[in-house]
């Protein structure tokens, strides 16, 4: 007379959330800083990220199927890695650029490993990895600049009119990190003097300028604002968490104000460091990139340790190293220390004694 | 007021609704009632009966099989029919007695000594024992084992468990609201048993006429005290209870609450100490939620220990659409049975049944690495990493991580994007864990 019903392990009810439930909200996260993007850099901006987004789904499409495995395009996934290809190229680019980008990103920087959960390094990161060491000029050089840029570099360094012809490699640079490195590293000019431009470009004018994303650059990075818009969602969905982006960009501020000057330590403005969080893709990296929840170590504690790692590389990199920008290469670095950051960073179980 | 928690949980919608404003109803006693022997942690009990037996209420019918183990007692009075395996609610098959009714409800001669407190702590340990009380929260630990600690750790606070942090369940609010005397009467027996100065009596904060009645009666009583607890669960689980309301950490690798001199007990467990004690009642009776959303009239019943599920959901009005899981116990940790001609026991504080869509089971996916378990491990271990390593079998580095250190509330699985039965895993990590050991 007794039914027999359906068994399964506790607990028997289950919060509303899957793979793809999350993928979709980053996607959804990152659209504000595409519509930015879309908006200082016109339509050409959409385009470029469609190519990448299509590439990267029918990549993974195609190698799922040839490995015999679920095709798993829906998950959103593809779609994520795809957007954030295009976001790191600039929207005067070929439309082969993102599609390369995202080819890669997808079959070597994560089918390779096995698939979503599986890869070391963040796919979109590894993919602008190989885009900037396969066409470097395309990839740094030649940045569509948004309208009021020229009029931002003018004032900031107006007034300094003196000894700027023999400075081109200063003037030339599209980006406010290109400038930095440039005035760091020119010898054409004395060491006062560049500092005295460098405290000029870090004025409050520029940061508002960066924030709102009224400067040059690729296409994701250029609004803080709309990026930080994004990442206030993840954060609320408790999709990321604090602890990476807050000691990334924490570190990257105290380490740009102690170093960031060119006439010894402290000598920058306290604008600066700020200069530095705004600028280039350090919004975008540590809410984005540096939080992927597959590359980024799982213990609380490992994910400071990460954090402060991504901040230290990216100042070294931006302020010695030979690119103006290092946020990217610090990530996949880190992301090579992951196995390692969660072994040695454990929590201590509740009610452990101390030995 | 401020409420004390500990650190992790989740939120999960309390569904208490369904049955939180039901009275307590009782049970017209049952055409028969199975006694499993094993209804508590320990050598499960004796069987003393034999088949054709007559049996009084209230009678024992099994003896302790040791000391950490508890008699059982004939809950109706009737005939003893059949001694065998049946369908137990942690959804195995067990040994157990089954008593055909005679509808008569003939008891045993209880007592009623109103004195009682002049006994000795010995005295009370040993009706507490005779009464074969286990805890009636879930994990059924046999009370006066609880009761009875080394001399070397002397226990000075008694915590009443009255937080049912489990959703769906009200059997613990109901008899925190219309038993509230019993209740303090069974708290002040345990803290005789152990000497313990302090009573505490924790309580989430969704149960707030709880909070403020106890409140109320505990007005001249400076030792005892209510501790408002936040609506967060496991806040029930005896360590993480412990840490809210006395911000203690019980050790561990197997560490015991008394470690920290302290002994956790339900508040359905002092219903039934005090009536041990005052009227020598054997524990054959409680309360239990029955609810969901497909039971026509969810409610809170007190009934005979033994009483089958199906009559349980008949009581109830029936179901009003096909059933899709049968959960005993509440649905973060209670089991999913096979079948509802399963008996309720000591330690039953609910029956939760689900329709079909709310039996639905998600596809796994590989893990994301997102550490939504880790962050919100109330032991503060890592269950993805622990997970792991059992499905690799490297039981090894599963110790190693603190597999035997999860309590199982099953916050891990219920976070999990991926659908990861981390629980699951972790059990059979346990399981191999103790079956090594045995064999040692």
């Amino acid at each position: 007379m007794s039914d027999v019903y359906a068994v399964s392990a506790a607990p028997h009810i289950k919060q509303r959330i899957s793979v793809s439930s999350v993928m979709w909200q980053v996607v959804l996260a990152l659209t504000p800083a595409l519509l930015a993007g879309i908006f200082f850099f016109g339509i050409q901006s959409l385009l470029l990220t469609l190519y990448a987004v299509v590439a990267a789904v029918c990549t993974e499409a195609i190698i799922q199927m040839l490995r015999k495995v679920p095709v798993t395009i829906s998950d959103g996934s593809a779609v994520v890695t795809g957007m954030l290809i295009a976001f790191n190229i600039n929207s005067a680019s070929p439309w082969w650029l993102p599609v390369v980008g995202a080819v890669f990103a997808i079959a070597i920087g994560k089918q390779i490993f096995g698939g979503l959960g599986f890869n070391i390094f963040n796919p979109a990161l590894l993919g602008r990895a190989f885009m900037v060491a396969s066409w470097p000029t395309l990839m740094t050089a030649g940045w569509t600049a948004t309208k009021p840029l020229s009029k931002i570099f003018e004032s900031s360094i107006n007034g300094l009119n003196v000894q700027l012809a023999n400075m081109p490699e200063v003037i030339t640079s599209a980006t406010p990190l290109g400038v930095v490195k440039a005035l760091r590293d020119t010898t054409q000019v004395s060491r006062d003097m560049a500092e005295t431009v460098l405290n000029n470009l870090s004025s409050t004018d520029t940061i508002q300028n960066l924030f709102w994303g009224n400067v040059g650059g690729v296409i994701g990075e250029v609004s803080a604002a709309a990026l930080l818009i994004g990442a206030t969602y993840l954060a609320c969905k408790h999709i990321i968490e604090w602890r990476i982006p807050i000691s990334y960009i924490g570190t990257v501020f105290v380490l740009t104000y102690i170093f960031g000057g060119i006439n010894g330590l402290f000598s920058a403005s306290i604008l600066l460091p700020f200069f530095h969080i705004f600028a280039g893709g350090l919004i975008l990296g540590a809410f984005f990139m540096a939080t992927d929840m597959v590359t980024s170590p799982v213990t609380k504690k490992g994910r400071i340790i990460f954090g402060i790692g991504c901040g230290i590389l990216t100042v070294v990199i931006r302020l010695v190293g030979g690119y103006p920008e290092g946020v990217s290469y610090s990530i996949l670095l880190m992301n090579i220390a992951v196995p390692l950051i969660d072994k040695y960073s454990l929590p201590r179980i509740f009610g452990e004694v101390k030995k | 007021m401020g409420l004390k928690t500990f650190p992790g949980g989740i939120h999960p919608h309390d569904s208490k609704h369904f049955s939180k404003n039901k009275v307590i109803e009782e049970m017209p006693l049952p055409g028969k009632v199975i006694i499993p022997l094993s209804q508590h942690i320990g050598a499960p009990a004796k069987p003393v009966v034999k088949i054709g037996d007559e049996v009084l209420a209230g009678q024992m019918i099994a003896e302790a099989g040791g000391f950490v183990s508890i008699p059982m007692h004939a809950s109706i009075s009737g005939k003893v029919t059949r001694i065998g395996k049946f369908s137990h609610p942690t959804g195995t098959m067990s040994e157990a007695i089954e008593i055909t009714g005679d509808g008569q409800d003939k008891w045993i001669k209880l007592a009623d000594e109103t004195n009682y407190m002049d006994l000795s702590a010995e005295e009370l340990k040993s009706r507490i024992a005779a009464a074969g009380i286990c805890g009636m929260g879930g994990a059924g630990f046999p009370t006066h084992v609880k009761l009875s600690p080394p001399a070397d750790k002397p226990i000075d606070t008694i915590i009443l468990n009255g937080v049912e942090c489990e959703p769906y369940l009200t059997a613990d609010y109901r008899i925190m609201l219309e038993q509230a005397e019993d209740i303090i009467a069974g708290l002040k027996i345990l803290m005789k048993v152990v000497n313990a100065k302090k009573g505490i009596v924790g309580i989430e904060e969704n149960k707030p006429d709880a909070i403020k009645h106890f409140k109320k009666l505990f007005k001249n009583e400076p030792n005892l005290k209510v501790v408002g607890c936040k609506l967060k669960y496991p806040q029930g689980a005896e360590k993480q209870l412990i840490f809210a309301a006395t911000n203690r950490a019980v050790p561990n690798k197997g560490g015991l609450p008394m470690a920290v001199g302290v002994v956790v007990q339900n508040v359905g467990t002092a219903i039934a100490v005090y009536e041990a004690v005052r009227y020598k009642k054997p524990l054959v009776e409680r309360v239990i939620t029955v609810s969901g959303k497909i039971i026509k009239n969810p409610k809170n019943i007190k009934a005979r220990v033994g009483t089958l599920y199906a009559d349980l959901v008949e009581f109830c009005g029936g179901t009003t659409e096909e059933i899709g899981k049968v959960i005993s116990g509440g649905p973060m940790m209670g089991f999913a049975i096979p079948t509802l001609e399963t008996p309720m026991t000591k330690g039953s504080s609910g029956l939760v049944l689900f329709n079909k869509k709310e039996a639905h089971k998600d596809e796994e996916h590989t893990c994301l690495r997102c550490a939504r378990c880790v962050d919100i491990c109330p032991m503060n271990l890592v269950p993805s990493l622990i997970a792991n390593n059992v499905r690799y079998e490297d039981f090894e580095m599963a110790e190693k991580y603190g597999v035997l250190d999860c309590i199982k509330c099953g916050s891990c699985s219920y976070v999990c994007p991926s659908h990861i039965k981390l629980i699951q895993w972790i059990d059979i990590g346990k399981l191999k864990i103790s079956e090594k050991r045995a064999k040692k």
